[in-house]
């Protein structure tokens, strides 16, 4: 059940904020979640949804990264059901989180029409004159303050309906971040508890995505192969670094844990690696016995030849996105991230990408959707209309470019390998498709499934 | 001030204060008891400036008994600081801390502004604007909520209240776009109501090349005409006349150029830094300012337009003032009865007196609301 929760908001990261609403309320009404708030029948889904949340809160409460994915999450799920909430609902709500803003009485608005009207973009006059009003203290309208998109009237703050949604998520991040901040603290004497226990155990283990470290595909590609897929299979992050190298014979540090990492998750051996990376340095400023010294060095330390041995994976787009940003001279990270708009552009077109396609991904780029960006780039160089699974790590890209060009899509019900890298819902490839045939065939599900009798009881 | 307060008991005594003495010695975390103690004190130490800071959760001479992350800054007023010294890239008169009559014209517009901004977008009542005793005024926001405001809210407030960005190397510092918040219009018709007698006639911004070049600067090239030669302007005309050249070139896009430009050499310029923080110390009303010897008097915005920072007191004058005073005293100690005789404080009989009235009336303001605020609260709890 917990599973489900966990794909549910897979589906929501990818889609939800995309307007895949209509998908996200099938998906959810599969799932048997509450897709309608404060929908009073039916009970029990959103029993489900509640005890789902704060197991949640528990197996993610622990890190940094955890937690703010968790919060973006929940976010994002909180912000789909908020809009769909009628008008006389959200006053409901607020009044039960104690959020009592009232809304401006027609004669003000009156008055300060047009005021209201220069002070939110974003809203037609018509749109001005039908929505309501609140007046928020001028604590709880920050971000609205900070970027003058709000009209401040005698130390209140008058939000439209439609950017409540923003004072109520910020209401919302917080409280949900001191709550996983205390939720940490008690952490210990939880799991000390045995009903919880097994549950928070297989949760850790269910978090777990195929990290691309398994040596099933080693010695497939040769090295002549490289340059060629580097246009057809890589990820764009990857065909930049590829790129870099090839033009500059170097790549810094950065690029090198990226690629380096890359390349041995797409199955190149060590010995291979050595030769690639010396062979391109060479034409560059190091010399044969400097690279055999340092460089050399440094990608067996990848494969786990060296030091303390630990067999480095390929990094996540998390990862990518996330950490080192990279500055002057590098050509890591994630370029939907990190690139400057107008470069990404230029980039783009250079790779022959229609300018349609071209304007869909700045959009989702402004929109700070990564890796919904770089689906789509898949989507358009690949030229499917649907990628088919959601993008979480350059691996799993090339992968499946591989085995779409190669012919046939078998179903991804293939795909999911137990591993541990991060504690991300990495395993549902199976999303977009019914839900309920992926459950069956993983073997960490059958064992979860058993777990869907703990909320069957009483 | 901080005295008169019907305040919950300890406020003062975790006020924090802080001394420059001589030799530029510098003291932090001075906290009293009670008023008489810090004026005890000032008599005794002396210090050339005082400065007040914020209300602690403990008595900020104790700071250092207390175990690290317990003791927190938990009020302060919303304070802020317009400096002459940030607009000496739009004006030509003068430049670092020298002040005239033709560029204090950007304070008068400095706190027309933002007072309105104060009190018509951020519901202040409370608030006091004094001169800084050189080249700039302080403002001190008192009210009770305010005074309560995250350092994260007065951030925000900073940023709504800034127009003008950008350091040396920007050349235009403001752009606008639609829609115009009603903050800024608001503020474009009280920069337009000086703005013709202060730029175009005292600072001649347009009066010789060197000036016009850097208004020039500012114009957009797509709407510029090839060649300065629309400059020759009356003066009367002013920037509208550049206005005119702008709109006969043939791309009618919309623009704000005139706006921008009138803008960037008049709107306020904040200091960011003094406003955010919740335990900055600024410097504390009535102080000398140990340059020009100038008191940092209050100033009285009803009476803005008058007001000079060159009259204002110096503590010479003052001195002399009262040793004039004192002299008078001594030829009547012997006409009056010591009883009926009213030893009328000293300061009242300075040219000090109409600044302290200013602060009076401004500590008298923010009893009567407490008074009220109190009383209301007794009646809705049925105190009897």
């Amino acid at each position: 059940m917990v599973l489900k929760i966990v794909e549910n908001l897979g589906v929501k990261y990818l889609k939800g904020t995309d307007e895949y609403k209509s998908k996200l309320e099938h998906e959810l009404r599969k799932l048997k979640f509450p897709y309608k708030a404060l929908a009073e029948d039916d009970y029990d889904a959103r029993r489900k949804d509640h005890i789902s949340h704060f197991i949640l809160r528990l197996a993610y409460c622990q890190s940094e990264d955890l937690r703010r994915w968790f919060i973006q999450q929940e976010m994002d799920l909180f912000r789909y059901r908020f809009n769909e909430l009628s008008d006389p609902l959200v006053q409901q709500f607020l009044e039960y989180v104690n959020l009592l803003y009232e809304p401006i009485s027609k004669d003000v608005k009156k008055r300060l029409k047009d005021e209201l009207f220069m002070s939110t973009p974003g809203l037609s006059a018509e749109k001005v004159e039908e929505q309501s009003f609140y007046k928020i203290p001028l604590q709880d309208a920050q971000d609205l303050i900070r970027v003058r998109r709000v009209l401040l009237n005698y130390g209140f703050a008058l939000v439209p309906h439609q950017d409540m949604v923003v004072i109520i998520l910020n209401n919302y991040r917080t409280k949900l971040s001191k709550a996983l901040a205390l939720t940490a603290r008690s952490l210990p004497a939880v799991q000390s508890d045995e009903r919880l226990q097994p549950l928070l155990n297989h949760l850790s283990h269910s978090y777990i995505g195929p990290d691309y470290s398994a040596q099933k595909n080693t010695g497939k590609i040769s090295l002549e192969q490289i340059d060629a897929l580097s246009v057809k299979s890589y990820p764009i992050c990857m065909r930049q670094l590829h790129k870099a190298l090839r033009e500059n014979h170097h790549l810094r540090h950065g690029g090198r844990m990226q690629y380096g990492l890359f390349l041995k998750g797409i199955g190149l051996t060590l010995e291979q690696a050595l030769e690639f990376w010396r062979s391109e340095f060479i034409r560059g400023k190091i010399d044969a016995d400097k690279f055999d010294k340092g460089y050399a060095y440094s990608i067996r330390h990848n494969y786990g030849k060296e030091g303390k041995r630990t067999d480095y994976t390929p990094f996540s787009c998390m990862k990518i996105i996330l950490s080192n940003p990279p500055s002057q001279g590098d050509y890591h990270g994630c370029p939907f991230r990190h690139s400057d708009p107008e470069l990404l552009k230029q980039k783009l077109q250079s790779y022959k990408i229609s300018s349609t396609g071209i304007s869909q991904i700045l959009e989702l780029v402004k929109g700070m959707h990564y890796q919904l960006a770089c689906q789509k780039y898949f989507e358009l160089t690949h030229d499917v209309d649907d990628i088919g699974f959601p993008l979480n790590h350059p691996n799993q890209y090339f992968v499946e470019s591989q085995k779409l060009l190669s012919g046939g899509r078998e179903l991804k019900k293939e795909m999911s390998h137990p591993g541990s890298s991060q504690l991300k819902p990495t395993s549902q490839e199976s999303i977009n498709s019914s839900s309920a045939t992926t459950t069956s065939n993983n073997e960490a599900d059958t064992e979860l499934e058993g777990l869907d009798e703990y909320f069957a009881e009483d | 001030w901080a005295v008169t307060r019907g305040m919950e008991k300890g406020y003062f005594a975790r006020r924090e204060f802080s001394f420059t003495l001589r030799d530029d010695i510098y003291v932090r975390y001075q906290s009293f008891e009670r008023p008489q103690d810090l004026e005890k004190e000032l008599q005794k130490a002396c210090p050339y400036k005082v400065d007040i800071g914020a209300v602690y959760s403990h008595r900020p001479s104790q700071h250092n008994t207390l175990r690290s992350g317990a003791f927190q800054a938990q009020e302060k007023e919303l304070v802020f600081d317009v400096d002459m010294t940030d607009y000496d890239d739009v004006r030509g008169c003068c430049s670092s801390a020298e002040i005239c009559s033709k560029c204090w014209t950007l304070m008068t517009i400095a706190i027309r502004i933002l007072d309105r901004a104060l009190v018509e977008d951020l519901g202040v009542q409370h608030r006091l604007w004094v001169y800084s005793g050189r080249r700039g005024v302080h403002c001190w926001v008192c009210d009770d909520t305010v005074r309560k405001w995250s350092s994260s809210l007065r951030s925000s407030i900073v940023d709504y209240l800034s127009l003008v960005k950008g350091g040396a190397d920007t050349v235009k510092k403001v752009h606008l776009s639609d829609p115009v918040h009603p903050f800024i219009s608001k503020s474009l018709r009280l920069v337009e109501e000086y703005f013709e007698q202060y730029a175009l006639l005292g600072q001649d911004i347009l009066g010789c090349r060197e000036s016009w070049d850097k208004v020039l600067a500012l114009v957009p090239e797509h709407i510029l005409l090839p060649g300065s030669s629309c400059l020759s302007l009356r003066l009367g005309e002013g920037l509208a006349a550049v206005g005119a050249c702008s709109s006969s070139s043939s791309k009618k896009l919309p623009s704000y150029t005139e706006q921008e430009i009138m803008l960037q050499f008049c709107f306020p310029r904040l200091d960011g830094n003094v406003s955010k923080g919740l335990n900055h110390l600024l410097k504390s009303p009535f102080s000398v300012h140990p340059k020009t010897g100038r008191i940092s008097v209050p100033i009285d915005i009803q009476r803005l337009e008058q007001f000079d920072p060159f009259a204002v007191p110096t503590i010479s004058s003052l001195c002399r003032e009262l040793d004039e005073a004192n002299d008078e005293d001594k030829d009547k100690e012997n006409e009056e009865d010591p009883e009926s005789r009213r030893r009328v404080r000293d300061y009242k009989r300075t040219s000090l007196a109409p600044y302290v009235r200013v602060f009076e009336c401004f500590v008298e303001d923010m009893e009567r609301a407490r008074r009220g605020e109190l009383l209301r609260r007794s009646d809705l709890q049925g105190d009897f």
